[in-house]
């Protein structure tokens, strides 16, 4: 603890003097230098200033062959999509390319916030692509290809024509014409640092008043009946002992009911079953990212393509291998690197009915 | 239970509608109803804690439960150790776990589960129980083989192993972490039933690490010149946020292994993660892998698209990382039902960003009048508060709010201040007066107030 004073002492005497601080030599032994290739393999940041971007270009065209490849079973073939995560394309127009400020932002009663109405710098966008996506398989793509799907991504929007090339060398330029780059303040008081300049004062002012100070309260707003039991019961989420118990929303709430007499409360829950081994590679090669087992996620459901192609094992081996779209809505669903026999054991479960 | 033999129910088991219901039922030939609501009450009946149906004398002259030795009274119990090692709660309390809200996301890997506040006890959030969000699923990384860089404005570049970060000087301390988004659901109107789902995305634990500003140290950071780091996660999301260096220079910033007394658990960012005490918890980087010094903030993904605060005028604050003064009553809470007219203590929590809890007061008539709560120690700065205050329940409707003020002065605010300040269409950094409506029939609802 002393040495851990110090060591901020130190820091803050250095800082005060204006001197940039010395290499501690306190640890001995702890730490090494990093190599070159090291600090390369993990430095991907990108900073709005273009600091980090690999040189590179990808087109609008190979940007959507890509797209529909890899990104559009989560995204929607136009980036709309609402299925698996918020939309990124939609709800900006060409005037805001102009001003720079999103005009559905304003508006109260627009329905949604896509990415492209918020994120004001493409630099976000690239690095967010390079680090983090396809969703499931993070970091594989290349760069020219983060390029082309960032270009496509800008060409949905109009930041960019459908025949444009995205490169280190324009991408400056683009940042200029991004919907939102106006949008963003630092004029506030809730970041932590000084760094930023913002307001000293918070933006909202209470006042510890303790005697008759309001008039009667009265319930604005409370969940409507038939919301009862949508988070399920919720005498299964309390403790079964205590000064209250939890409410048995499994049934219609008894107006009359006195106080106490209410619940029930439920037994402890058995065991968890034993998994199958095909429910394990599911979960493994990331299925149940998009189906589940009863109901339609963003694909059908594995009951529902058990009942469909029942004892098809290979059809459906063939399917999970490459790929395919349009039996069971638009969104497509891609290729799948699984080893081949993982893949029989879960086509297999499938043909056998998806029985848990 | 044997067909033909029904164990007796105990009294008041059902209400007076549920036995004309039974009664109904059994007379349109719906047997299986009846066997199921008898099973039940016999199952309660077994259960030692069944009812909460107070505690009356029984007219046999005494309690069964007293009268007639238990078997744990009069066998031999199992043996130490008997868990693989490492204990589990009692089977008796397994209602109480995280849970996700149906309906709020698509998949599981990049989702939220909540911790049970409603449940738990004193400022500690037990590790199994802490909240998770993953943004690309949780992994469960070799120790052996992770590593920590140090990057940037440095002298020279660093790695360490884990080995390395845990010999180094550590300190333990008690913080709360919530996230950006906790009570987001809340900012229109009343969205979900319980506490668990309103304020379950905050959690307190004591964490032990090093000073981060002893690694900068180790590698010649330029304190000078640089005025943010960039904190990066070693996950598939490879998680990153800028953070201010001030924050760092004070010594609250830690690099993170322990928690609770053990390792971090992998939901929370086995083995290495950043505390930002204060901070969102977006910041606290897990399965921290990298920190880069810098001169300019890094607008990442998650602080140039989400985790911004979406003003009126169509303008967003960027870089809103601060979690200000909030409380909220826990018992009774949404969800839960009173058990009778009488005696109970209001409990619940309070917290701010900006450092110690001063003082909750607590109202049980919707904020028009209040009274003090009791502050429980420790009171730590950035650390969960545990407050308590007396309430004898006359069986009337009651809407019980709590309001906390922090050291610097500030008051938690109410909806109408807050979206007086920030419009209705806001999703982070809703810190605004949590109002339970305690009913007649003792079940308690989640309201909002006018």
């Amino acid at each position: 603890m002393s040495k851990f004073r110090k060591v901020v002492l130190t820091t803050a005497l250095l800082v005060a003097a204006g001197f940039a601080s010395a290499q501690s030599t306190a640890y001995p032994g702890v730490g090494r230098p990093a190599t070159l290739k090291e600090v390369a393999a993990w430095d991907i940041d990108v900073r709005p200033d273009f600091k980090g971007l690999p040189a590179g270009s990808g087109s609008v065209a190979q940007g959507q062959d890509l797209w529909e490849a890899k990104c559009a079973h989560c995204h929607g073939v136009f980036g709309e999509s609402n299925e698996v995560f918020s939309p990124l394309i939609g709800g900006t127009t060409n005037d805001d390319i102009k001003t720079g400020n999103v005009a559905n932002l304003k508006r109260a009663d627009f329905p949604g916030r896509t990415t492209i109405m918020k994120v004001a710098t493409v630099s976000t966008l690239w690095d967010y692509i390079n680090r983090a996506m396809p969703w499931t398989a993070p970091k594989s793509l290349k760069p020219d290809e983060v390029y082309a799907v960032t270009a496509y991504l800008l060409s949905l929007a109009n930041v960019v024509p459908e025949n444009f090339v995205l490169s280190d060398k324009n991408m400056a330029e683009v940042q200029k014409r991004m919907p939102n780059r106006n949008g963003m303040s630092t004029k506030h008081n809730m970041w932590a640092g000084k760094e930023f300049n913002g307001t000293a004062k918070p933006d909202t002012a209470n006042v510890a008043c303790m005697k008759d100070c309001i008039p009667e309260a009265k319930v604005a707003s409370m969940l409507p009946d038939y919301a009862r039991n949508a988070h399920g019961n919720l005498a299964d989420q309390n403790r079964l002992v205590g000064q209250q118990h939890g409410a048995n929303t499994a049934v219609p709430e008894s107006k009359s009911t006195s106080a106490g007499a209410a619940s029930v409360a439920p037994a402890a829950k058995p065991a968890a079953k034993v998994v199958d081994p095909a429910l394990a590679l599911l979960g493994k090669h990331n299925c149940t990212a998009c189906h589940a087992q009863n109901t339609k996620v963003v694909g059908p459901s594995f009951s529902d393509i058990a009942k469909k192609y029942p004892g098809k094992a290979d059809y459906l081996a063939g399917k999970i291998k490459s790929g395919g779209s349009g039996v069971w809505g638009p969104i497509p669903m891609p290729t799948q690197t699984a080893s081949e026999a993982d893949i029989k054991t879960m086509a297999n479960w499938l043909a056998a009915g998806a029985a848990k | 239970m044997q067909s033909g033999r029904v164990q007796k129910a105990p009294e008041n088991f059902l209400d007076r509608d549920g036995i004309r219901t039974v009664i109904a039922e059994s007379k349109t030939g719906r047997r299986s109803f009846i066997r199921s609501a008898f099973a039940a009450a016999a199952a309660g009946a077994a259960a030692p804690m069944a009812l909460g149906q107070g505690n009356p004398v029984p007219t046999e002259g005494g309690d069964p439960h007293i009268l007639n030795l238990p078997e744990h009274a009069t066998g031999l119990g199992q043996g130490v150790a008997a868990n693989n090692g490492y204990g589990v709660p009692s089977k008796f309390e397994s209602n109480v776990q995280r849970r996700q809200s149906p309906g709020l996301t698509q998949t599981t890997q990049a989702s939220v589960s909540f911790a049970p506040l409603q449940s738990l006890f004193g400022i500690v959030t037990p590790s199994g129980l802490h909240f998770e969000r993953h943004h690309q699923g949780w992994w469960d990384i070799d120790p052996s083989k992770h590593r920590f860089m140090i990057n940037g404005m440095v002298k020279t570049p660093k790695v360490f192993t884990m080995d390395e970060i845990m010999r180094l000087p550590s300190v333990s301390r008690f913080h709360f972490i919530e996230c950006g988004a906790n009570t987001a659901v809340e900012w229109g109107n009343v969205a979900v039933p319980t506490v668990q789902y309103t304020h379950g995305m905050v959690s307190c634990s004591e964490f032990t690490g090093v000073p981060l500003i002893t690694l900068l140290e180790i590698a010649g950071a330029d304190f000078k010149n640089a005025k943010f780091i960039l904190a990066e996660g070693g996950d598939g999301s490879s998680m990153t946020r800028t953070i201010p260096m001030s924050l760092i220079l004070s010594g609250e910033v830690l690099v993170a292994y322990g928690q609770n007394g053990e390792m971090l658990r992998p939901e929370n960012g086995y083995p290495l993660r950043l505390i930002v005490p204060g901070i969102q918890g977006v910041s606290w980087v897990k399965y921290l892998r990298r920190i880069e010094v810098g001169d300019m903030p890094y607008a990442a993904k998650d602080e140039a698209v989400h985790y911004m605060d979406l003003m009126p005028d169509g303008q967003h604050r960027q870089y809103t990382n601060i979690q200000e003064c909030k409380s909220v009553v826990t018992t009774p809470s949404g969800g839960q039902v009173l058990l009778d007219k009488g005696f109970y203590n209001i409990t619940g929590l309070a917290w701010s960003g900006r450092g110690k809890v001063k003082k909750v007061d607590v109202s049980v008539d919707g904020g028009r009048n209040w009274r003090q709560a009791r502050l429980e120690t420790p009171v730590l700065s950035k650390a969960l508060t545990r407050f308590n205050i007396d309430w004898v329940w006359d069986g009337k409707p009651a809407i019980i709010q709590s309001r906390a003020t922090d050291e610097t002065g500030f008051v938690q605010p109410t909806y109408k201040h807050l979206r007086a300040a920030r419009g209705t269409r806001s999703i982070y950094h809703n810190n605004a007066i949590q109002s339970w409506l305690v009913q007649e029939n003792g079940e308690v609802k989640n309201v909002q107030v006018s």
